[in-house]
């Protein structure tokens, strides 16, 4: 299932906060938003999820207006992994992963036997099966975000959507949580992440989308896109590319 | 595949301790039931209620006394029943309640919707309607004031668990205003004495008619909630992501909303304002079985009758007076209250 969103506008009031976004998003794609603060990735995003509807453009999903679709149209598509916060109420983690089953059930259902397999098994490829009786507001960062990523899976869709899913990571759950979504990826999600740091996208990244005042600053593979200039005019920042056995590293030239 | 890929039967630890304690609620609150049946000024021993409770269901030889018949069937089993069905109404609107405003603090009377019950009540009094229109104007009020708390709660800037509360404090002290001006202007001969009743809450002089009265509102109310209570665990995440977990966020509030404020309103209608009940209980639920709502809104009704019904026993015993019930749950309510905003760790 592609996700393409056609010219899309968006505007807080009077205020543009998007304009004229074009790209798409095929399986096995791993598609990186890069942009500084306050650029609207977090409202493009809320517009591919169907939380803001007021929008320029379109958005089609399987060849489908995402604004046509219901709720539970919308969460077979698309899953939605976000930042770890604090939950009002705790409840264990397996619980937490069935949640992502809701939407095969109808409205008065609880889950059953094959929901609870559906969850196991989505522990299971995050690699945190031994967590599934732990309480999740008692895990670390790093194992609460695990768990997000096994709802999205147990979630069914074929789109995954991160906003900044590191933010909150040290750099060792960063970069593991980056490598499952990249694996993810290879088996056929089609994964559409937005991060702060340039260098993620250039090391786990299949695709750069760059948003500079609310437009498409650059669109295309990492090492292609992701140059100088376009770091320059996104941050503010001079840097220099090195070559490392690592791959292409990103380097302040700090004054 | 692991050892943990299938946890047993299907369900984890926390989910087989609910169901246990579950069943050990279920046989506490019978025990009590029928305990309850024993204690009052005319003595009827427990042998005997048992007999004259089955001869409703069995025909069985009459070996006790018409006064211990009509203290357990006209007397006792109004009162007992009652104080099981609003007992387990209130706790199961806290529980919603708190679900749907993703806030532990939320309970029927920090929302307002008891003190909207109440105006709504004592205004239908003023007006002279008759017993429906009472607990229709409770309801209408009690929905009003839920309505505006949510509305002034979301439209405050800053924490939103916060400011629903204090939206609760404002609004329910509007309304408490409008009920002292009620009582003010009210005929103080009829009409006062009435309402007073209704701020006490209290459960004396229970006919069996009532409790058939206030049945019908509290099914209506209970059922949805008990038939949504996986949905309502999603709603606790969020209203985004629960929309994008295929949930229809804004209908699914709405009857939950709805349900708890029926409940709310169905029970102030019969027994007055009865405070706490709808925090204290959920919170010990939470306790006691997680907050797993396919587990915790069970656990409520069932601990919220059996409180209510306890503190009942001991509103008609403890001394030669009865004390209203609704003094009672404040003395026990309110420190828990205090307990619970100060207690290390808590989120507010």
């Amino acid at each position: 299932m592609s996700l393409s969103v056609q010219n899309l506008s968006f505007s807080y009031g009077e205020r543009p906060v998007l304009e004229g976004i074009s790209f798409s998003l095929e399986k096995g794609e791993f598609l990186s938003v890069l942009g500084p603060n306050g650029v609207g990735k977090s409202t493009l995003f809320r517009c591919i999820l169907g939380l803001l509807t007021g929008y320029q453009g379109c958005i089609l999903s399987g060849g489908e207006d995402m604004r046509s679709l219901s709720r539970r149209e919308m969460s077979r598509r698309i899953a939605y992994i976000p930042q770890i916060n604090r939950p009002s109420f705790g409840y264990s983690v397996l619980d937490t992963v069935l949640m992502g089953t809701t939407r095969q059930l109808s409205v008065f259902a609880q889950p059953q036997r094959a929901q609870v397999r559906q969850a196991m098994e989505a522990l299971d490829r995050v690699g945190a099966a031994h967590l599934a009786e732990r309480d999740f507001t008692r895990l670390s960062g790093g194992e609460q975000q695990l768990v997000l990523v096994a709802r999205a899976i147990a979630q069914q869709a074929g789109i995954l959507v991160m906003d900044e899913p590191t933010s909150a990571l040290d750099y060792g759950n960063q970069l593991r949580i980056l490598g499952l979504v990249r694996e993810l990826a290879a088996e056929g999600y089609g994964v559409l992440l937005s991060t702060h740091n340039p260098q993620h996208a250039l090391t786990f990244a299949s695709r750069i989308l760059a948003l500079a005042d609310g437009r498409v600053a650059a669109l295309g593979r990492p090492e292609e896109v992701l140059t100088q200039a376009l770091v320059h005019r996104l941050y503010g920042v001079n840097a220099a590319f090195a070559e490392t056995q690592g791959g292409r590293m990103l380097v302040p030239l700090m004054d | 595949m692991s050892q943990t890929i299938q946890p047993r039967g299907g369900k984890t630890a926390g989910a087989r301790r609910a169901r246990a304690c579950l069943t050990a609620l279920c046989g506490l609150l019978a025990a009590l039931f029928l305990a309850s049946f024993v204690l009052g000024r005319y003595d009827v021993p427990l042998s005997q209620v048992a007999r004259i409770l089955l001869s409703r269901l069995l025909p069985l030889e009459r070996t006790w006394a018409p006064n211990m018949e009509a203290a357990v069937i006209s007397i006792r089993l109004p009162r007992i029943a009652l104080a099981c069905l609003v007992g387990c109404c209130l706790s199961l609107a806290g529980t919603a309640y708190q679900s749907v405003f993703q806030n532990p603090m939320a309970a029927p009377d920090i929302l307002g919707a008891s003190s909207g019950a109440c105006f709504g009540a004592a205004l239908a009094i003023l007006l002279g309607f008759p017993r429906g229109g009472i607990t229709g104007m409770a309801f209408a009020f009690s929905l009003l004031t839920v309505a505006l708390v949510y509305v002034i709660g979301v439209r405050t800037r800053g924490s939103r668990v916060v400011s629903i509360l204090l939206a609760g404090v404002m609004v329910s002290s509007l309304f408490s205003a409008g009920t002292s001006f009620i009582k003010l202007v009210a005929d103080p001969s009829n009409q006062l004495p009435a309402i007073t009743y209704w701020l006490m809450g209290s459960l004396s002089g229970t006919r069996l008619a009532d409790v058939g009265f206030a049945l019908i509102p509290m099914a209506i109310g209970a059922a949805p909630l008990l038939l949504l209570r996986w949905r309502i665990n999603i709603l606790t995440l969020g209203d985004e992501e629960a929309a994008t977990l295929g949930v229809n966020t804004g209908a699914l509030r709405l009857v939950v909303i709805l349900c708890a404020t029926f409940l709310t309103a169905a029970s102030v209608a019969v027994s007055g304002m009865i405070g706490w009940v709808g925090l204290v209980i959920p919170h010990l639920s939470r306790k006691l079985v997680g907050n797993d709502c396919r587990y915790l809104l069970p656990a409520s009704m069932l601990m919220g009758a059996g409180f209510l019904l306890l503190v009942d026993d001991i509103s008609r015993n403890l001394l030669t007076t009865e004390i209203p019930i609704g003094i009672l749950t404040a003395f026990i309510g309110a420190p828990f209250f205090i307990y619970l905003m100060t207690r290390r760790g808590n989120v507010l």
